[in-house]
């Protein structure tokens, strides 16, 4: 066994990022992710990488749209605010299929908000957030471990699918310390391997072009289509999901991130008390767990489901598409970095059950 | 076993190394562990407190809300957090900056003069360390031993690593 | 007068600006200068948005299309991955000098080893004839109907000047597209731009004095002559920086 490492959650990301074959970071101070950049601003040049504090996430987004474009394993981090102003270059890459890794380590909002974690920003991560009909593939960790483990893997799904992989975090697991094991080192792809990377190599009738721009409504069209049936393919292919003791279940608690994880704290004792309790912890946010809803849905054991989320009901949105009406559906939510715990969700557990 | 703890104190009392201390001695004893941060504005000369689980499985949630054990440095921590201590737990007190008793008696109290016995032993800034060799008699789930190799081993060839053993010895032996 | 022939680097795509317009001649003058250096197989270009969007339609090496004013941060990411290649942006002057601003400065600030090709025009030609950041005092867009004022709509922005005061930049000129003799020498700026990122030099940038009759509402010849008397005389030409042999 590998000896694990005590690292902070930002740090480990960082770390991750760069074993995952990760070269390049263009990003912007911001808290509570601001130890990505600090991190990747000495570790990146142990690697023949390349960092560059940008003047602003605007032009910091544009960065890793030339790097991811030039075939380059970039990425950028922030926080809520941050992305926001990342979100036109987010909309450019998924039309000009760039693959690149974008972090958000949420605080609470809208606005400045505050520093402290949140969930806010779950709709603009999973439905899109600029403009456009697009999706880019969402991943929630809920461990320090989990996050390092798909920011591992993250590079090589962006590539395959030419997509942005969006990881969504937040201000807790940022902060947090945990040990952790850590990949090998995997080497990032040569650019000139990739039919699309504009690497400056070719000319004439082998050029390439890295273009959002589509005026011809028809053209535009087809590059939709083309989108959309990458998006199936990956809701298809790309579920991860965690369930835990549904199958005798009467009430099934789901929550993703930092918030599944205080909804296992709940478990055990809920069970203690007599309750049956399950759980379902998507880590893919984009594509949705569906289907696992579907079939818990379905079970007769199954009486109801209570949502758990830092936001004021972004997620039970998708929760409640899923469940479709099958069960009744109760929600728990915190908002502007408070955090539930996992007394307080055994507490609206004993409420809805009554 | 899960043993649910939070240091509490100001900025400079070496909070969050507390809780370090706590996590490599936890790791060396092959525990699961979490070590958790208050940040933001605490963090520049205000209050600062982590949460620390150390756990026989896999912790879940690394938020405390209720801990079984609360080490605090100063008055305004206590205050914050002496009602949150789960009954039958234990509160370690730095009376030399927290002049008032607990008022509960469903828990067990050390009153712990940290900072005097620290100073005696010429090095002021070890309140700290002389806490954690406290926490490790009373409160520990880690053996003497294995917390004072974890511990050694965060002052490696660093100066002063004689007098955080004798803070250690101090606090364990109280 | 040696016979023109079309310039390896540049495609045979129909170049789709308005009669008069300078934008064809900028884009060939860099396209021959890509030739002369033997730069086919070595160059990335940064297209942007204005006018200049479809450049990457023209130019015959790889191209990357960037977000309204954001292609000196594209052309950023794609140098600092491929450093050996040459990347240079086309932008116009609501790119670079309005929404772009911040990221020409910086790119320039990080002496960022990138060329930067700027079509100076003073006008949004694209969305039809508005007020452009260059816009002369008194001229009037469709957007400032009554002449450029200062007082409603703030002071032309001299781009050359600003850059040229700041550490980073290694070469800075401006130059015209008016007459033969000053398209000759925009060439040779160009050209020495060029020369300047394969020596590894730094941030380059030339501003191009350029006509857009059809949003002056001018003939060609009259635009010619506003560029030579009028644009000249709020942007004089010239040298702004040139580290010369230094790094």
């Amino acid at each position: 066994m590998t000896k694990k490492v005590l690292m902070k959650g930002n740090e480990a990301i960082a770390e991750a990022a760069v074993r995952g074959g990760c070269r390049f970071f263009f990003g912007y101070p911001i808290t509570p992710q601001t130890e990505i950049p600090e991190y990747l601003s000495w570790r990146l040049f142990e690697v023949g990488g390349d960092f560059v504090q940008a003047e602003s996430e605007v032009a910091a987004i544009n960065m890793v749209y030339g790097a991811g474009g030039a075939g380059g394993r970039a990425m950028t981090s922030s926080s809520s605010p941050g992305i926001s102003l990342k979100q036109e270059g987010i909309s450019y890459m998924a039309m000009a299929e760039i693959p690149a890794v974008v972090v958000n380590m949420v605080r609470a909002g809208p606005g400045l908000g505050g520093i402290q974690p949140a969930q806010s920003d779950y709709s603009q991560a999973v439905k899109g957030g600029g403009h456009g009909d697009y999706k880019l593939l969402v991943y929630a960790p809920a461990t320090i471990q989990e996050a390092v483990n798909l920011m591992y893997i993250a590079w090589d799904k962006a590539e395959q699918y030419r997509i942005p992989v969006f990881i969504l975090g937040d201000g807790m697991m940022g902060q947090l310390m945990e040990p952790i094991e850590l990949p090998p080192m995997k080497q990032p792809n040569d650019p000139e391997k990739f039919d699309w990377a504009t690497t400056g190599s070719h000319y004439g009738e082998g050029r390439r072009i890295i273009n959002s721009l589509y005026l011809k409504s028809e053209e535009c069209l087809q590059q939709n289509y083309r989108l959309q049936a990458k998006y199936r393919e990956i809701e298809k292919n790309e579920v991860i999901c965690e369930t835990i003791d549904c199958d005798d279940a009467e009430i099934v608690l789901t929550a993703y991130g930092s918030v599944g994880r205080i909804c296992k704290s709940a478990l055990p004792i809920l069970r203690q008390k007599g309750i049956k309790v399950g759980l379902i912890r998507p880590t893919t946010l984009f594509p949705f767990a569906t289907k696992v809803f579907e079939e818990v849905a379905n079970k007769p054991n199954v009486k109801r489901f209570l949502t758990v989320e830092l936001s004021a009901g972004q997620y039970n949105e998708d929760v409640r598409l899923a469940v479709n009406g099958k069960k009744p559906i109760d929600l728990l939510s915190r908002m502007g970095g408070e955090v539930m715990s996992a007394e307080d969700i055994v507490e609206k557990v004993m409420e809805v059950i009554k | 076993m899960e043993s649910k703890i939070i240091c509490a104190g100001f900025g400079g009392q070496g909070i969050l190394s507390l809780g370090k201390f706590m996590v490599y001695a936890g790791m060396e004893q092959n525990l699961e562990v979490t070590w958790l941060p208050s940040y933001g504005p605490e963090m520049r000369g205000g209050t600062a407190n982590c949460s620390v689980v150390l756990s026989d499985k896999p912790v879940a949630s690394p938020l405390i809300t209720k801990p079984n054990i609360l080490i605090v440095m100063n008055t305004p921590s206590l205050d914050k957090f002496e009602s949150k201590v789960e009954k039958g737990g234990l509160i370690l007190v730095n009376s030399d900056l927290i002049e008032r008793k607990i008022s509960r008696d469903d828990v067990t109290v050390k009153y712990i003069s940290a900072n005097t016995i620290a100073l005696e032993l010429g090095s002021a800034r070890s309140a700290n360390i002389v806490m954690f060799g406290a926490y490790v008699k009373y409160g520990g789930v880690v053996s003497k031993d294995t917390a004072l190799d974890a511990l050694m081993h965060q002052f490696e060839g660093k100066k002063g690593a004689d007098s955080i053993k004798k803070a250690f010895e101090a606090g364990y032996n109280l | 007068m040696p016979k023109w022939t079309k310039p390896k680097m540049l495609t045979d795509a129909t170049l789709s600006f308005c009669p008069g317009c300078s934008h064809g001649i900028a884009t060939k003058l860099v396209a021959e200068v890509l030739d002369e250096l033997g730069l086919q197989s070595k160059t990335v270009e940064v297209a942007s948005v204005g006018c200049s969007v479809f450049s990457y339609n023209f130019f015959n090496c790889d191209s990357q299309q960037a977000a309204h004013g954001r292609a000196p941060a594209v052309a950023t990411g794609i140098k600092r991955v491929h450093p050996d290649k040459i990347v240079f942006t086309y932008q116009g002057d609501g790119d670079l000098a309005s929404i772009g601003l911040a990221e020409i400065v910086h790119a320039g600030l990080r002496g960022e080893n990138i060329t930067v090709i700027f079509i100076n025009n003073a006008i949004y030609g694209m969305t039809g004839g508005q007020m452009a950041p260059t816009t002369l005092i008194g001229q009037k867009t469709s957007t400032s109907p009554f002449g450029r004022d200062p007082k409603k709509q703030g002071n032309p922005i001299k781009m050359c000047e600003l850059l040229a005061t700041q550490t980073g930049p290694a070469y800075i000129e401006r130059v015209m597209v008016s007459d033969y003799a000053n398209i000759l020498k925009t060439k040779k700026a160009i050209k020495k731009a060029f020369e300047y990122q394969i020596a590894g030099k730094g941030f380059t940038m030339i501003e191009i004095l350029a006509a857009c009759p059809t949003n002056w509402g001018m003939n060609p010849p009259d635009a010619m002559q506003f560029i030579k008397n009028d644009m000249a005389a709020n942007y004089p030409l010239g040298v702004y920086k040139d580290i010369g042999g230094d790094k």
